[in-house]
């Protein structure tokens, strides 16, 4: 036997992670604590949490009842603003739900252990986000119960999808977005539901992990394929989420609306995409890690990190910007030059101005590490970010449209109440499904967090070897 | 010799000893294989590295299936664009060709990527004969600590020359705190 032990080389990003997970904690607290955040009685903070998602999400049914029973009508759209919120807060939603998998994926892929903690919640506010987002289409096509029209099938009418248009990609790709993030969600999620299963005492609640965690027993076989399957997905969901919001601005981007047709769009949204997606995962953790006390696992750390991922998307999106108002400049066409001008003087310039301070320059304060530590600092940022970019959607779809190449069809764009019952209302159905999801599955993944602890103790014992050699 | 090996396989699954640290669990495959043993199953709440080639177990070709899965979507979206706007509904945008497969591209890429991931996921499923509720391996009420910290070797009934009792005495010679016979 050789007693030497093989020299290791330390992922450094391993021991980076050591100061970002409580290193006293074993497998078993780990399991023990997060398992217990579910099978322990309801917090009250949870509750009146819930209760405002209820009352928000009856809003939804209500102003949908009204939009199924008297038609679009009720919206402000109309010639020449055709688009209004229903696309508005689509882009929103798709935009945030693109966090969730960009922690998930391209963090895994780029070794970012630091991700470890927050992936499932992500991806969770992820799948939900998307929902919201899959929502808005739907009720703008007007008649609804037509929906599936958007999809090639064999019908009586003899017609079929126009493939050449941005619009029909986006089917596709949202389509695809939510399956494959689904799908990646519940491959993580399957070990740890085991986990529920064996800790839970309650028959019924073990029954259904039981049935849920497909009666995963963590043999050595099912971990291999289970390894290369979840890495295979990161893999495959990294160009996917890419793409996604590449489609969504190929929605503008291919048209000829002035202030749409600019080939800047597809990455600047990827970035703003990112950018509002970090700031509702801040937003939904920090009240998260004080009412269940997770400062342990979603540390500090965690929140500095994704307030430095928003500082530099932010900054790729003010890049957007700056673009657009020089290329309404350079491009020297008589058409762009106004958009921009009307843009920022015309009858919408305070939300342009608005958007500017929220995306562009109050982010600027988060190049002080003190304000990153101060949690309700960041929560604001993180809100005011979600405003910016939500106003940058209306901005971009609203003073595009309102001014068309022909004065005669210049016109403005009022929301009615409707709107804005409709978009709160999804904020509702978005914060119920996340709450539900706190409440019934493990909020961090517990395998993976296990096999981090595991990985830095062998790392830590390799270390020892060498210094002791 | 093969009558009574197929006698212990029908009335028993196998031995499982029960391990606290992964390393203990290692140590025990590598000497149960020294022993023998061929037929094994290692549990544990994580993925251990080395642990499914010290059992011996042939590394699975889910890749393989995974880009076949995305070639057969890629060619699934461009020939479904194809049939479509070629074939069963010319119609003439702007004087554009007809197989404007540029303008294909997002959706069989979309497509490759929902067949590659359809792959991973069910491939990985289906090969790990999931779902399935039951499994002798439950029948240990220890065996619920597989999720939380403790690592599992399993030595198969049908492993070589198995004798329960035999086998029982050689794991807990291993360092297992805990080690039990599962019938079928």
């Amino acid at each position: 036997m050789n007693p030497r032990p093989k020299r290791k080389t330390v992922d450094p990003s391993v021991r980076d992670a050591a100061e970002i997970y409580d290193d006293r904690s074993s497998y078993a607290d780990v399991a023990d604590r997060i398992s217990g955040l579910v099978l322990s009685p309801t917090r009250r903070g949870w509750i009146i949490g819930f209760i405002g998602a209820v009352a928000m999400l009856a809003l939804l049914k209500y102003s949908l009842y009204r939009l199924f029973n008297d038609g679009i009508g009720i919206w402000g759209i109309n010639v020449p603003v055709g688009w209004g919120f229903a696309i508005i807060n689509f882009v929103w939603w798709v935009g945030i739900g693109h966090a969730g998998t960009f922690i998930s994926a391209i963090l895994l892929l780029l070794h970012q252990k630091w991700r470890t903690s927050i992936n499932r919640f992500a991806e969770a506010m992820t799948l939900f986000a998307v929902a919201c987002a899959g929502l808005f289409p739907l009720l703008h096509v007007g008649r609804p119960d037509r929906a599936y029209w958007l999809f090639p099938y064999p019908n009586t009418m003899d017609i079929w999808p126009q493939f050449r248009s941005p619009l029909l990609w986006d089917v596709f790709a949202v389509s695809t977005y939510a399956t494959v993030s689904f799908l990646f969600w519940f491959v993580g999620l399957i070990p740890d539901l085991a986990c529920m299963r064996d800790r839970a005492k309650n028959q019924v609640v073990k029954t259904i992990y039981a049935v849920i965690s497909l009666g995963w027993r963590g043999s050595a076989r099912h971990w291999e394929r289970y390894e290369k399957a979840y890495k295979v997905l990161a893999g495959l969901a990294a160009p996917l989420v890419i793409s996604v919001h590449t489609i969504v601005g190929f929605d503008f981007a291919v048209s000829v609306i002035p202030g749409w047709h600019a080939t800047i769009f597809p990455p600047y949204f990827v970035a703003g995409a990112i950018f509002s997606g970090f700031a509702m995962v801040v937003t939904l953790s920090i009240p998260i890690r004080k009412i269940y006390r997770l400062e342990g696992y979603i540390t500090d750390k965690h929140m500095d990190n994704m307030a430095k991922v928003m500082l530099v998307t932010g900054m790729i999106v003010t890049y957007g910007y700056a673009m657009e108002a020089f290329m309404g400049w350079y491009s020297a066409s008589q058409y762009e030059g106004f958009m921009i001008w009307n843009r920022m003087t015309g009858p919408y310039a305070p939300f342009y101005w608005a958007l500017i301070a929220c995306n562009a320059i109050i982010p600027q304060l988060l190049w002080s590490p003190k304000l990153r530590k101060n949690m309700l600092v960041l929560f604001i940022i993180s809100l005011v970010v979600n405003t910016g970019m939500w106003l940058e959607r209306f901005i971009i779809v609203v003073t595009s449209l309102h001014r068309d190449y022909l004065p005669s069809s210049w016109g403005m764009y009022t929301p009615t109440v409707w709107d804005w019952t409709t978009y709160i209302g999804s904020i509702g159905l978005f914060l119920f499904l996340t709450l539900m999801f706190i409440r019934i599955m493990p909020i961090i993944a517990i395998s993976e967090l296990q096999h981090l602890a595991h990985e830095r103790k062998h790392n830590r014992i390799d270390h020892d070897q060498e210094s002791i050699r | 010799m093969t009558k009574k090996a197929s006698d212990n396989s029908s009335i028993y699954h196998g031995v499982i000893a029960e391990f606290s640290t992964s390393d203990d669990l290692i140590h025990a495959v590598n000497e149960s294989r020294k022993k023998g043993y061929v037929q094994m199953d290692a549990y544990s709440p994580f993925p251990v590295h080395g642990l499914s080639e010290a059992l011996g177990h042939r590394p699975s070709n889910l890749l393989v299936a995974v880009f076949c899965g995305g070639l057969i979507g890629a060619l699934t979206g461009f020939g479904l664009q194809y049939y479509l706007s070629v074939i069963a509904y010319p119609y003439n945008v702007g004087g554009r060709p007809f197989n404007s497969w540029v303008s294909f591209i997002p959706i069989i890429f979309e497509l490759a990527v929902l067949f590659a991931a359809f792959t991973a996921v069910f491939g990985m499923i289906g090969r790990n004969g999931l779902p399935r509720p039951y499994h002798p391996v439950f029948k240990v009420d220890r065996f619920e600590g597989v999720t939380r910290d403790k690592f599992f070797l399993c030595v198969e009934a049908d492993s070589g020359e198995f004798d329960a009792k035999k086998c029982q005495a050689f794991l807990e010679g291993l360092g297992s705190s805990y080690v039990e016979i599962i019938e079928k």
